[in-house]
């Protein structure tokens, strides 16, 4: 029933209904002075720089190995995320046990918790005296102050992306589909990597850009467990406020140009993959 | 209260929704717009509500101009093919709320709201419901209560959205009944859109058949089941044979089934065909030939003794004589 | 265009439907049907299980085992010293501000997009959801170069001796920015599901503007309201990052919660910080405990407010 704008101009659909121009009035003058000036100012000052100053910022040795160390570890947190948040959806829509209903409330946990929290905790938990450093020190292994703790931190905060995009598709598929695919000869395995995953991949790639997209931006929960050492375990966010605590504004606002693009480029891609999940669910039903 | 539509024309992007209607409805009239969807009937609906703005034409109630006038001012009553009752509201005050928004001059007082309401509760025979919700009633019961709602500010017109498409079948015969006798009974203006045609031909004083955004034919139910104007009347309306007219070959004739005479003999006019198929439901036969010339399938519908009497078999030859034959040209 | 064509990075777990246990019934439940062999599923809920038992549940549990570790007193020292309660009244304040005014935000959004269909609107909706994908410390920079000393407003600023950056006002306006899309983003999946039906049904009746919005509308998104409001406080509260920068970290005066934590934890505080740190976690309980009741009482609403004509089988 819904309608494009008529052919007298730009004209709301349901203009029988008050309230259109003062609404979005109201709205665009909150968004511009909110958000869309302030971004702005980013580039504003980036655009200050001179080219050949800019690239020599967000070029330089110490940012590269951040950004390696950002966006690979963001990377390797999503995609083991993305496998171990199926699994975790797969329990929960599909099995019952006890405390299921608890277990799955507390998936949104990390959205709920404090970035701080969550990073002292975190850090607490994996360094050598604490509960799990302590098990893994031995062994060699060395989480707290290095890369790997990075990794852990963003797996926590970045979970309940994949797992709460994964369990709609999951719970809206038609099981009839499995149980045609068993009367036509396919094992369980060969039901769920022909029938079922097809159905839930693109739910699974956009949690996986979701999840990546919260990591790479991530501070709270990384500071205290990264260790924070330049060219090894420092992340692009730190540098950024390192250099604000040094008021190398021109730096600071280049790396948050660099940041911004990304972020943006990814938010882009998400609503393409979204959008394609969509289609694909609706032509299901 | 009159309504009259002037030339009215509505365009969403490139469609055309409503494409130069004209239309009068006399006060007290009970007329259905029928047609297919996308016909426009809905949208001439909303128009007449002031829903929608007519890119063209204009809309009179009683002679006055109303086109610029807002939906709130209008009078109507609207009912909607969902109901659009108020979900967290009673019964009680989902019908009175038309008289509660209205401003402080003009506002009944409480004792002379709930007199209205109990009386429209009776009405429609629902009066112990009224603290009941929404979500407690069936579809049936909804509907009713819309209808009640819209009967609350004691509209000139009202406007009927498909109002029992949502409802089961058996539902939906009740309620059209229903609804014509409590318009018996109200006498408002009255127009309701609706695709099903026996709904149309049951309840209406007279149908405006629409088909893209235009009037096909405007008539009594009987004037467009017998004397269609167009060949999309005739096919929409009732079941319909289209045969070829001998001699002419850019014409058709279009013909009921139980407008048949079905032979075994040969006479003039008649059409050689087998039999195909026949079923007999309830106590009718229905019967469906092959005609010899071109192979077009004819349905035939008779009184089921008399197509035992015929005793045909299938693959029997028998010969068609359409009784009322309307010709028009082929489209 | 329906409800879910409209939206865009949404991570919107009131949106998912209860399992549908009906059709469960129907479902075979031979083994390698439609259900995996009963070692598999147990392997993988193990494995699910650890997994979660690991990154969720040992940080909660570890928080609130730090924070009492040295005994009650000690812990409700740490919670009752003066910085502390200055931190708390701050984030109290700053919540309270940010909050109302991405209310009012998201639901005058919420009702032009959903309500009325116009070129550019899915570029606003995409526009909404920007401060969800900047990164927290950008998200501070970006107001330091607008009203910091250097910043645009800085000249202005000094010379009216007014305070943003390093004061609340750029707290408030940092927190802001980062809790902008909650409320807007609940609302308008949920007012465009709603459709305009009961609206337009209201008009008719004669109903103004404003007698249509507060008697048909605000009760109908009551729910989603309160759901955004939840995640909006949740978020209001704990941020950490953005607020980071624009603070100042000045010990009783610019510090929240959260940055009371990291100064705490900073000096070897560990006791005090994980005592500050437990109230923030009972926070996101807290938060946690009313989203299930919330999605609860909306998925109750959701089916009552459905017409269906096979649901309510009231006589005749």
């Amino acid at each position: 029933m819904s309608t494009g704008a008529s052919a007298r101009g730009m004209q709301a659909r349901a203009s029988v209904l008050p309230g259109f121009g003062i609404g979005l009035g109201y709205t665009l003058a909150y968004l511009g002075l909110i958000v869309l000036i302030p971004l702005s100012a980013v580039f504003v000052k980036a655009a200050e720089l001179t080219w050949p100053a800019f690239v020599d910022i967000v070029t330089a040795p110490r940012v590269v190995a951040s950004y390696r160390l950002t966006f690979g570890a963001s990377l390797a947190a999503a995609a083991l995320n993305t496998v171990f948040g199926l699994i975790v959806s797969w329990v929960l829509v599909r099995y019952a046990f006890p405390g299921k209903r608890l277990v799955d409330a507390l998936v949104d946990l990390p959205f709920a918790l404090p970035t701080a929290v969550a990073g002292v905790a975190l850090t607490g938990l994996f360094a050598p005296n604490g509960w799990f450093g302590a098990w893994l020190e031995p062994h060699g292994i060395k989480v707290a102050f290095t890369p790997a703790g990075v990794l852990i931190a963003l797996m926590f905060i970045s979970l309940p992306f994949v797992v709460r995009t994964v369990q709609p598709v999951l719970e809206e598929l038609p099981r009839g589909l499995e149980e045609a695919a068993a009367t036509l000869g396919a094992s369980r395995w060969q039901s769920f990597r022909r029938v079922v995953f097809p159905i839930i991949a693109p739910a699974l790639m956009t949690g996986f850009a979701l999840a990546f997209a919260r990591a790479i931006g991530e501070y709270g929960s990384v500071i205290f467990i990264a260790g924070n050492m330049p060219m090894i375990s420092e992340i692009t966010p730190l540098i950024i406020v390192t250099k604000l605590e040094q008021y190398d504004y021109n730096g600071a606002t280049a790396i948050a140009a660099v940041m911004l693009v990304v972020s943006f480029a990814l938010l882009l891609a998400i609503n393409g993959l979204q959008a394609w999940t969509r289609r694909r669910q609706g032509a299901l039903t | 209260m009159s309504i009259e539509l002037d030339h009215v024309s509505k365009r969403f992007g490139d469609f055309a929704a409503v494409d130069d209607v004209c239309l009068e409805v006399a006060t007290g009239e009970l007329v259905a717009l029928l047609g297919p969807s996308g016909s426009g009937k809905t949208t001439l609906l909303r128009i007449v509500a002031g829903l929608e703005t007519p890119d063209s034409g204009s809309v009179r109630f009683h002679g006055e101009d109303a086109t610029d006038r807002h939906a709130r001012e209008r009078q109507v009553g609207f009912v909607f093919q969902h109901y659009a009752l108020f979900g967290h509201m009673t019964i009680f005050e989902n019908i009175a709320f038309g008289l509660r928004v209205r401003p402080r001059a003009q506002r009944l007082r409480e004792t002379e709201i709930r007199e209205r309401v109990g009386k429209l509760l009776d009405l429609i025979q629902l009066d112990w419901i009224a603290e009941r919700y929404p979500h407690q009633l069936s579809g049936g019961q909804r509907q009713r209560i819309a209808l009640a709602r819209a009967l609350a500010v004691e509209p000139r017109v009202l406007l009927l959205d498909e109002p029992f498409g949502a409802l089961d079948a058996r539902v939906r015969q009740e309620l059209r009944r229903w609804l014509r006798r409590l318009h018996d009974e109200v006498h408002v203006t009255s127009v309701f859109v609706t695709h099903d045609q026996e709904e149309a031909l049951e309840v209406a004083d007279r149908i405006v058949v629409t088909n893209r955004g235009r009037i096909e034919q405007i008539g009594t139910p009987d004037e467009v089941y017998d004397d269609p104007a167009t060949p999309f009347v005739i096919e929409f309306l009732g079941q319909v044979n289209a045969l070829p007219i001998p001699g002419v070959p850019e014409a058709v004739g279009y013909v009921r089934p139980h407008e048949i005479e079905v032979l075994r003999e040969s006479v003039a006019s008649a059409f050689p065909a087998r039999l195909a198929q026949s079923a007999t439901i309830g106590r009718l036969a229905r019967l469906e030939f092959t005609l010899e010339q071109d192979r077009r399938s004819v349905n035939v519908e008779l009184a089921r003794d008399d197509a035992r009497a015929l005793a045909l078999e299938r693959g029997d030859l028998a010969f068609l004589r359409p009784l009322h034959l309307r010709r028009f040209e082929a489209s | 265009m329906d409800a879910a064509s409209i939206g865009s990075a949404a991570f919107d777990p009131r949106h998912r439907k209860a399992a549908p246990r009906s059709l469960d019934a129907r479902v075979s439940t031979v083994p390698g049907v439609a259900t995996e062999p009963r070692f598999v599923r147990s392997l993988l809920i193990g494995v699910a299980l650890a997994f979660l038992m690991l990154f969720l549940f040992a940080p909660l549990a570890f928080v609130l085992v730090q924070a009492l570790r040295k005994g009650v007193d000690v812990y409700l020292a740490a919670i009752v010293e003066p910085d502390a309660v200055s931190a708390l009244k701050l984030t109290l304040l700053v919540a309270g501000i940010a909050v109302p005014l991405n209310l009012v935000f998201g639901v005058a959004a919420a009702w032009t997009i959903a309500k009325f269909d116009f070129p550019g609107r899915n570029g606003l909706v995409t526009l909404i959801d920007l401060p969800f994908s900047v990164s927290p410390v950008v998200s501070g920079l970006i107001f330091v170069l607008v009203f910091g000393l250097q910043g645009w407003f800085g000249g202005y600023l000094r010379e009216h001796d007014l305070k943003v950056i390093f004061a609340v006002p750029g707290i408030v306006l940092a927190t802001v920015f980062v809790t902008f899309p909650f409320v807007a983003r609940e609302l308008i999946p949920l007012m465009q599901a709603q459709g305009t039906e009961q609206e337009e049904a209201a008009t008719v009746l004669g109903a103004s503007g404003w007698q249509t919005f507060f008697r048909v509308t605000l009760p109908n998104i009551k729910w989603g309201l309160l759901y955004g409001v939840i995640l909006c406080n949740a978020r209001a509260m704990g941020e950490f990052g953005a607020v980071s920068v624009v603070s100042g970290h000045i010990r009783g005066a610019t510090n929240t919660l959260p940055l009371h934590v990291e100064i705490l934890y900073n000096e070897y505080q560990f006791s005090a910080a994980f005592a500050v740190a437990s109230l923030l976690a009972l926070l996101a309980l807290v938060t946690l405990a009313l989203k299930l009741a919330v999605e609860r009482r909306t998925r109750a609403h959701c089916r009552l407010a459905t017409d269906r004509a096979d649901t309510a089988a009231a006589a005749r």
